[in-house]
Formats: C-alpha cells, structure tokens, sequence
C-alpha cells in the first residue's frame, strides 16, 4: 500500500513535468532550439491564471480562467517568435538558447513584480477534496492532473497526425526546406508552435498551481523537466511524457529511501544513466539521413 | 540559338514561364550571370550543365527559395520575382528539389497530404489526385503506410514527384531527378515525367547533369556554364550539336583537337 501511494503521488508530479517536457520538445523539434524559458512560461500562466480567478485580484469563475489563461499564453507565445525569436533565424543555436535564458529571467521578474514573491495558491473548485481507494489516499488535484495529462496527451496525437496543420508542423520540423517547397508556410507554423508551448505550460502551470503553491521562481522546475525531456528523447513527444512520469515517479522513491540529502541527485543520476547507455534516450526518434 | 529563334522553333509561343535577364547569388557568389529562357506552355524544357553551372540558384529562385538580385521571372502573364514560396506554390508551379526531400518520418500517404497543403478545392479533388498519382506509381500505393525514410532512392525520387503533382501544378521544376539513380530507374523516371507532361498537361522545366537522358525526353535544351546560358536549341539539335556532344555528352571524336577546342570555347564567356 505504501509503495502504491508513493507511485500515485509521483504520477501526478510526473504528469507536470511530461507537459513542461513536452514544450521543450515541441520547440525543439521545430527550430532545433532549446526553449530554456518553457519553465517560466509554465509559471507566467499559472500566475496569469491565479490574476484571473483568486479572490484577492480579479475574481473571475475558475472555469472561465482557465481558458482564457490559455488563449492569452497561446497569443503570447506566437507573439513572442514572431516578435523576438524570429529575429535570430540564421544565427548559432546557442545565441537562440541564451536568448531564452533570458526571456526566462525577465518573465520571473515582472511575475514578482506583479504579483510578489511569496508563495500563492491558486484557487481552484477541488482544492482539497480526497478520493479514497481502499488504503490509498488521492488529493482530487492529483486525479485532475492526470485524467487532464491523459486528455491532452489524446488530444495532441490527433491533432499532430489527423489534422492537416498538425501533420504541416511535423513536416516543417522534419525537412523544413522540403516544406517551403510544398508551400507551408513554415515561419507561421513555428511561431503556431511556440503558441503551442504556451498552451502546454499553461496547462502545466495551472495544474501545478493547484495542487500547492507557486511563486516566481517556480520555473527553475524547468530544469528537471529539460531532464525528463533527455531521459524520454529529445525528439520525440511520448518520449517526454514518458521521461516526465519517469523522473516525478522516483522522486518520492528516493526520499523515502535514500538519505535526504541524495534524493535529489536521484532524477539527474538516470539522465546520467540514459546518457551514457542510451544517448538518444529511450523513445529516441533517430532518422539518419541515407546518402 | 536566341530565345527569337527559338519562338521560330515552337510555332506557339504561349510561354508558361519567361525569364529576363535573372542575376542571383547563392551567398557571396553570383551564381547566375543574367539568364534569359523561356519555357512554352505543355513542353518539356531541360536546362543542362555540369556541377555549380548555377542550375540549382536557377530552380530556387524561380520557386522563390532564393531572392534574385535583378532580372524578371514571369509566370503566365504575372511577374512573380522574389514571391514567397508559398504563394508561388498556390500559383501553379511546384519544385521537385534535387535530393529528393521527402518527410522522413511521415508516412507516405501524410508526404502526400503535405504536397497538396496549399490546396482549397476539396477532400474529393485531393482523393482524385491521389488515385491518379498511385496510377502513374503503384509501388508507392502499396507502400503508402509506410514512412518515408524506409524507401530507396529511386522511391524517394517518385515519391517527390508525387508529392508535388499532388499540388495540381501547371508547372514542375525537376531539380536533378536522376541524381543517384541506376541508369534503369533514370529511364523509368523520365518516361512518366515524359507522360505526365503529355497525359496531365503539366509543362517541365527539367534540370539535369545527365544531358543524354535529359535530351531524350525534352523538346528543347539550353546549356548553362558557369552562370550564363552558353548554347540554346531543340532538343534534336543540341544532340547533334558538336560542342553538345563533346562537353556534356561525353562523346570523343579527337581528344587533342577537343581539347583546343574546348580552350577556344572558353573565350565565350
């Protein structure tokens, strides 16, 4: 029973930094860039969420925020490539990285100066509420987290493989010249997908607001996220789901039984791990180009 | 041969494409040097030379990959210099780049899809298309589910003409669809170009290193040399041609004496 409740509670962790994972690795895919501010994305759209719906700042109905939390991190991020990001097409991947570390540090500081830096819940309709499976104890946020993982993982895969954009934003990731030739559009689509790695952090955010608390600085998650990213397969989604389960699984295992102050290491030790054993991490989609 | 000669040529000269004295770089270099031809509606037109003739800086400029510096490119009627890519694409003409450039990882059924992105006119008109590309290539029928970077060369090669007939083109830029290819499959492959040309109506304007196969299939040729058009004619005619033969065709009448001449020759430019 006990190793059931460490396993239900990793999963809910691990279903978060799956949705941070897979915002590095959509953004990864389709410029070849590492979005290192896809943490803080994460958490400029819980904290615009909690503007929207706490009492203490504009009060509107949780069910309503959060859609709207979406679409403006949706507008955010497209505005942010074809704004920012676009500006560095041509230029060495690491100038693109380094502008997002950036990007990351601005975003943490207007969250603070906004809306301060101490630690804020986000009011949600289920905070609090248990489900109760015998002996096994689960928080209702951790069950939304993961039937809302489980549906947006559902609803990416349709849409990357059934509709006609979705297919496009794999196509230009695969062989972007071949999708100028075809006449995709590829510089909207990449800026549709940063849109999309603002839809997915949100989600994230949101999810990981309610079920403790967030501040500023919540972002720097995003590292152990980037982590999971590797571990499952820089290019592949399932890969960063999986990594993101992977990593959230182990955590509480290591804190319950390793000494407190190696847990920690526990998640970078398997990067370590699938890094010299698997480097292309375990859902690795390789394609080398025949000659 | 100029390009008036060659309206005297092809009775009707209801040009697909006309380009005016194109210049283009590809990075510092001037890749094409002011580059006149035309290409007549439902023929198949080749542009031979050998590597870094500027064949290649030619096709993307055309499919506005690539911005020229100066000249015109005329497209039935419509001056589409320096149009983004989509928008040529959307206009008619589709370019089948050298190398192939399948989507690897996509099935070939998504590659074809992808072919046809620019495309408004329906589901069933798509599906048309589709049966009509699988009649020209029936290997790419049975393999439709499968992805794209699991096919051969020769494959991919269909597989890249495929997806952009499936853009309903009026014109296809063939950028090297030998390259690689046993000399069994570049036969193959240029006979449906060739059938394509007279059973679908698309007009070809054909790049090709393989003068030989190229001139087979083509009704007229210009040879391109160091960024200029250095000769121009029929098809029939270049094949006879004697500098067609001695530089591009391979064929050796007298080493020593083709030598001079070759040297003499270089004095055109």
């Amino acid at each position: 029973m006990d190793i059931l409740q460490l396993l239900v509670s990793g999963l809910a962790n691990g279903c978060i930094y799956g949705l941070i994972a897979l915002g590095f690795v959509l953004i990864y895919k389709a410029t070849e860039a590492i979005n290192f501010a896809q943490g803080d994305m994460m958490m400029l759209g819980a904290f615009i969420t909690l503007g929207l719906t706490n009492t203490g700042y504009m009060d509107l109905p949780f069910w309503i925020a959060v859609p709207l939390a979406i679409a403006l991190m949706g507008v955010f991020g497209y505005l942010l490539d074809l704004i920012v990001i676009r500006r560095m097409f041509g230029e060495a991947q690491i100038a693109v990285v380094i502008l997002t570390i950036a990007l990351g540090f601005v975003m943490r500081f207007a969250a603070g100066t906004i809306f301060g830096h101490e630690p804020q819940s986000l009011e949600t309709p289920y905070a609090g509420q248990d489900l109760r499976f015998g002996g096994v104890v689960l928080g209702v946020d951790e069950a939304v987290v993961v039937i809302a993982t489980v549906a947006l993982t559902v609803v990416l895969f349709l849409f990357f493989n059934r509709t006609k954009l979705g297919v496009a934003m794999q196509a230009s990731s695969q062989n972007q010249l071949a999708a100028y030739y075809m006449g995709i559009p590829v510089r909207r689509v990449q800026s549709l997908i940063w849109g999309l790695a603002g839809v997915t952090a949100t989600i994230a955010g949101v999810l990981y607001a309610s079920k403790g608390s967030i501040d500023p600085s919540a972002g720097l998650l995003g590292i152990k996220a980037f982590a999971a990213a590797v571990i499952g397969g820089m290019g592949s989604l399932p890969g960063a789901l999986l990594g993101g389960i992977i990593v959230g699984v182990i955590e509480p295992f290591a804190s319950r039984y390793v000494a407190a102050g190696y847990s920690q290491i526990a998640p970078y030790l398997l990067l370590f791990l699938v890094l010299v054993f698997r480097p292309h991490g375990i859902l690795a989609q390789v394609h080398r180009k025949k000659v | 041969m100029t390009t008036a000669s060659m309206e005297a040529h092809i009775k009707d000269p209801d040009f697909v494409l006309r380009i005016d004295n194109l210049e283009s770089f590809y990075g510092p270099i001037m890749a094409i040097r002011g580059v006149s031809l035309v290409v007549p509606e439902g023929r198949v037109v080749t542009v031979l030379g050998a590597n870094g003739a500027g064949k290649s800086t030619l096709m993307k400029t055309i499919s506005g990959v690539m911005d020229p510096q100066k000249g015109k490119i005329i497209y039935r009627g419509t001056n589409i210099t320096g149009m983004a890519p989509e928008r040529v694409v959307r206009a008619g003409i589709v370019h089948i780049p050298e190398g192939r450039e399948v989507f690897p990882l996509l099935s070939l059924e998504d590659n074809l899809a992808m072919g046809a992105f620019t495309r408004s006119d329906g589901a069933k008109a798509v599906q048309e298309d589709l049966d009509m590309v699988f009649s020209y290539f029936p290997i790419l029928k049975d393999r439709r589910h499968q992805q794209a970077g699991t096919l051969s060369g020769g494959q991919q090669q269909m597989l890249a003409i495929a997806r952009g007939l499936m853009s309903r083109p009026k014109l296809m830029l063939l950028d090297e669809p030998s390259l690689g290819l046993s000399p069994l499959l570049v036969r193959e492959i240029l006979t449906i170009i060739r059938r394509l040309n007279r059973e679908q109506g698309v007009t070809m304007l054909l790049v090709e290193q393989n003068a030989k196969a190229a001139l087979d299939v083509a009704d007229y040729g210009y040879v391109m040399d160091l960024g200029r058009i250095v000769i121009d004619g029929t098809a029939e005619t270049l094949k006879r041609s004697k500098d067609v033969q001695e530089f591009y065709l391979g064929v050796q009448t007298d080493s020593q004496r083709g030598q001079k001449r070759w040297k003499q020759k270089k004095t055109w430019r």
